[in-house]
């Protein structure tokens, strides 16, 4: 009965235990509006039928609706808008109290990707790894405008906004990949704006967390994200690490960890904010501004490195970000105890 | 059927040739004159939004891009979204049909302020000038909400579309002054409030919630364009403000506004469903207290659109249930009118088709506003195609067929001719199935997962898309045939006589078109409004069913 109702009204598969709870009211919903509205139809059209107009000017008799028909036209609809609506708040607040026992996990929306991140270390971007049967709270921000986190296959959402947490959580009931989607307008790639939600059964996920181990940020980011493994490979191909860490200590060069966006003071003055121009051209002119405290012996790299080389480093080096975000400071009033 | 002979003649002055020349039309202070400038202006602008909602529609034809890059795209959602919405469907029944009608039903020689009036029509021809152009010149990417904080750090032009929209709104408030003023003033000597026709009644109510709401929304603008312009961080983060008190004070406005759109539909289907049943309302008093209902409880429930924002759970639940309230005072419109039909005279005409295509559109559209005021449901649903077919099933389905309905109905009074019936039923007709065909699928992609404004989507979806476009270019078609047709009438249809429906409509007491000052005498309604037990006071009615 659920999945042919599902199949009829184009739902997808139910893959959290959120989804079956909001799948059976909009059941109830959908199947009580038929029938009404098919009985509202069918009186429409006998009425159609049988009150033809036959004559120009026939006069009608005046009828006026008694009051317990007006009653019933009140009550009726309002107990089921209202059972409706109180069925819907139950699962609503469930929905709202993750389980103490869940999995944290940071969501940064960002124009236009997801990143992730777990309090331990490892971070993604635009896929999310979970346990298939354990509780996930998620943790949402924005780093710019207001992004919403959808997933129809958990019938789960919740807006991202920026200077604030929303919170949500979900459990998802088997294996498999699950796409994410934004559900907010926030800008040109709004549509663009996917990622991917990948159930792992709790073995599974255990065993690639471990894999997160060792080098956390890097490593982590290194699985997901195709761009930025590739990153990392060419960084060892080319001998970067001689000069650069990725740990957060500074090398013969800067450190990559936390580097992008990063405002770097420069040798000749002034400083610089270390965007995704400023990386290219210090891998192709690294003399051009040196930033200050480092000696200017970094080779170029113009020529030795294709288009897609230089992208998958931006990538690598933009993965590199601290991943958790600081949540921000307490916005409410403190109140002082007067003549204390 | 009967068929009365006798050949009506057109009146031989009336306020189309009382006075001539363009400038006569531009600075006149009849209020029927400038309700058919209204009726002019907003024809053009829902020209436009079609226009644009075509283009959307063959873009979302296949995945990827098909005819318009994604800022092309952005752009034409929102130029869509803010024209159709403020710049036809808020000012459309009111204004035209509003201004034109109001003085005649209630027995009065013009509005008010007829001067106001004017300047309200200016007001508005500025706003929607200045809206178009802005949106020409360069676009604006933001859809017709302008949430912060992208609206404030979009690269596109917003100050400029919220100036314009921002003097539409005057243009609204002084009209709804204007007829708030002219109800309480103007009525014949002997109407009661209990007396009046019910699309009064809901022009009234409309009024109501134009004066207390629209200040709201041109106090959000104007703090958006100091947002954007001073960087004052009301609403931005970054500068401890807060990007969901836009979102409260924006549906604040802009849920009532939407009884704005649908009241006036409201009031036309109820003289409609009378006229054309020739029955009185099964209950004038619901359809009266309804009216009231809704224009105060809407302002209770703005918070349905914020259940996935992060508010607080009791709020959710509270706005949910204040959600259910305003739902059942259009649930007894719904009763009350197919109540009507019960023992009347029924004529499938073209606005009584017209008529049973709003039912049908509003009961599902406002069913689908109830589940989607159920919290946990909304989970699922909002932000998706869902939303997009329930109030585009509200909006267009029920303001714009209830416009049709007044075009056709109202025709022959505001033009003295009539228009071909046959034609008119065929093309009410294929409207109605173009639009099931248009939205029906929406209802289906949201619930698929599709997202709003989206420029490229996963394949998946696409099948639907396409049965989408199918319908919207029935819906276009089925819009050139209308504008052929009335066109043609307004030289060559039939003279319409002064009453061609047999209505008991106070409006239709004075000739078709009305001479100038409304009446030749001081007018004396003599029955109840919709009365249809007792004879014709008119009997040199002719009309043809
Ligand atoms: C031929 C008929 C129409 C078609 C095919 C159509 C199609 C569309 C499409 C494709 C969207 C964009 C949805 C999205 O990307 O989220 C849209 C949005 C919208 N439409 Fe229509 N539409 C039509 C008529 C109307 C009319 C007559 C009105 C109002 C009277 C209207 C009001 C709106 C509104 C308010 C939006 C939301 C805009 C936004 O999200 O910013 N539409 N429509
Ligand atoms: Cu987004």
């Amino acid at each position: 009965m659920n999945d042919v109702l599902r199949s009829i009204l184009f739902l997808p598969e139910e893959g959290s235990t959120l989804a079956s709870r909001v799948d059976g009211i909009h059941f109830f919903i959908i199947l009580t509006t038929m029938v009404v509205g098919a009985g509202i139809g069918l009186t429409g059209f006998v009425f159609l039928l049988r009150y033809r107009r036959r004559y120009a000017h026939a006069l009608t008799e005046a009828f006026t609706a008694p009051m317990w028909l007006e009653v019933l036209f009140v009550t009726v609809p309002l107990s089921f808008f209202l059972l409706w609506g109180a069925l819907g708040y139950r699962d609503y607040v469930w929905s709202r109290a993750a389980p103490p026992d869940a999995l944290d996990v940071y969501v940064t929306g960002k124009q236009w990707m997801w990143k992730f991140a777990y309090p331990e270390g490892p971070g993604a971007v635009d896929v999310l790894h979970v346990p298939a049967g354990r509780p996930v709270r998620l943790l949402l921000t924005s780093r710019d405008v207001i992004h919403s986190f959808y997933v129809p296959a958990f019938r789960l959402k919740m807006d991202a906004i920026p200077g604030r947490y929303t919170e949500t959580w979900f459990e998802a009931i088997r294996p498999g990949r699950y796409p994410v989607l934004c559900a907010e307008f926030c800008g040109l790639n709004h549509s663009l704006m996917r990622a991917e939600v990948v159930v792992l059964s709790p073995a599974e996920f255990e065993a690639w967390r471990a894999e997160q181990g060792g080098d956390q940020v890097a490593s982590g980011a290194g699985l997901t994200e195709p761009l930025v493994a590739r990153g990392r490979l060419v960084a060892t191909r080319e001998g970067c690490f001689q000069c650069h860490t990725v740990d957060g200590t500074p090398h013969i060069g800067p450190t990559w960890r936390g580097l992008y966006l990063r405002e770097e003071p420069l040798d000749s003055g002034g400083t610089i904010r270390a965007d995704v121009a400023y990386l290219t051209e210090s891998m192709m002119e690294p003399q051009a501004k040196v930033v200050a405290g480092y000696a200017p012996v970094m080779p170029s790299f113009q020529g030795r490195l294709s288009a897609a080389d230089v992208a998958s480093l931006v990538e690598f080096i933009q993965s590199l970000r601290p991943e958790r975000p600081v949540p921000p400071a307490a916005r409410e009033p403190r109140y002082e105890l007067r003549g204390r | 059927m009967s068929f009365e002979a006798a050949e009506p003649a057109m009146p031989r002055e009336h306020y189309l040739n009382a006075q001539r020349g363009a400038w006569s039309w531009l600075t006149t202070h009849d209020h029927k004159r400038i309700g058919v400038m209204f009726l002019g202006a907003l024809l053009c602008t829902f020209l436009l939004g079609g226009v644009f909602a075509l283009a959307l529609r063959l873009e979302l034809l296949t995945p990827g891009e098909t005819v318009m890059g994604r800022l092309a795209y952005n752009r034409s959602f929102t130029l869509h979204g803010v024209i159709m919405v403020w710049l036809f469907l808020i000012p459309s029944i009111p204004t035209s049909f509003g201004n034109f009608l109001l003085p005649l039903m209630i027995g009065a020689r013009d509005v008010a302020f007829p001067r106001l009036n004017l300047a309200s029509f200016y007001l508005f021809l500025l706003g929607a000038v200045m809206t178009v152009w802005a949106i020409l010149q360069g676009g604006v990417d933001t859809g017709w909400t302008f949430y912060t904080p992208y609206s404030t750090a979009t690269g596109t032009d917003v100050l400029p579309v919220l100036m314009g929209v921002f003097v539409v709104g005057f243009s609204t408030i002084l009209s709804g002054l204007n007829f708030i003023t002219t109800v309480h003033t103007m009525r014949a000597p002997g109407m009661g409030w209990m007396r009046m026709p019910i699309f009064v009644w809901t022009l009234y109510g409309t009024s109501i919630i134009q004066v207390l709401a629209t200040p709201v929304l041109g106090m959000v603008l104007l703090l958006v364009a100091l947002e954007r312009v001073a960087g004052v961080g009301l609403f931005d983060p970054a500068r401890g403000g807060d990007p969901l008190l836009y979102q409260h004070l924006f549906w604040f406005y802009s849920h009532p506004a939407v009884y704005i759109m649908i009241l006036p539909g409201m009031g036309v289907i109820s003289e409609s469903v009378s006229a054309f049943c020739r029955k009185n309302p099964s209950s004038y008093r619901v359809l009266v207290w309804s009216t009231v209902g809704i224009a105060f409880v809407g302002f209770l429930t703005w918070g349905h659109h914020m259940f996935v924002s992060g508010q607080s759970v009791l709020g959710s639940g509270t706005f949910s249930i204040l959600s259910m309230l305003v739902a059942i005072f259009t649930a007894l419109k719904i009763f009350t009118w197919t109540s009507t039909m019960y023992r009347g005279s029924i004529w499938m005409s073209a606005p009584f088709t017209y008529v049973l295509g709003f039912i049908f559109l509003l009961f599902f559209g406002g069913m689908s506003g109830v589940a989607v005021a159920v919290t946990s449901a909304d989970l699922h649903w909002h932000d998706t195609y869902f939303v997009v077919a329930h109030f585009h099933f509200i909006m267009v389905g029920a303001s714009l067929m209830a416009f049709l309905a007044a075009l056709h109905y109202w025709f022959p009074k505001m033009f003295g001719r009539c228009y071909p019936e046959g034609l008119g039923v065929g093309t009410a007709v294929l409207i109605i199935f173009g639009f099931i065909a248009t939205f029906l699928p929406q209802f289906l992609l949201g619930n698929m997962g599709m997202p709003r404004r989206y420029a490229d989507y996963p394949e998946h979806f696409q099948s639907l898309h396409v049965a989408s476009t199918a319908g919207a270019s029935l819906l276009g078609f089925g819009f050139l045939i209308i504008a052929a047709y009335l066109g043609w009438s307004l030289r060559h249809g039939r003279v319409a006589g002064r009453n061609p429906w047999g209505s008991r409509g106070y409006e239709w007491h004075s000739d078709s078109p009305p001479p100038e000052s409304n009446f030749h005498a001081p007018p004396d309604f003599p029955y109840r409004p919709h009365d249809y037990s007792r004879p014709d006071t008119q009997p040199e009615v002719g009309h043809a069913a």
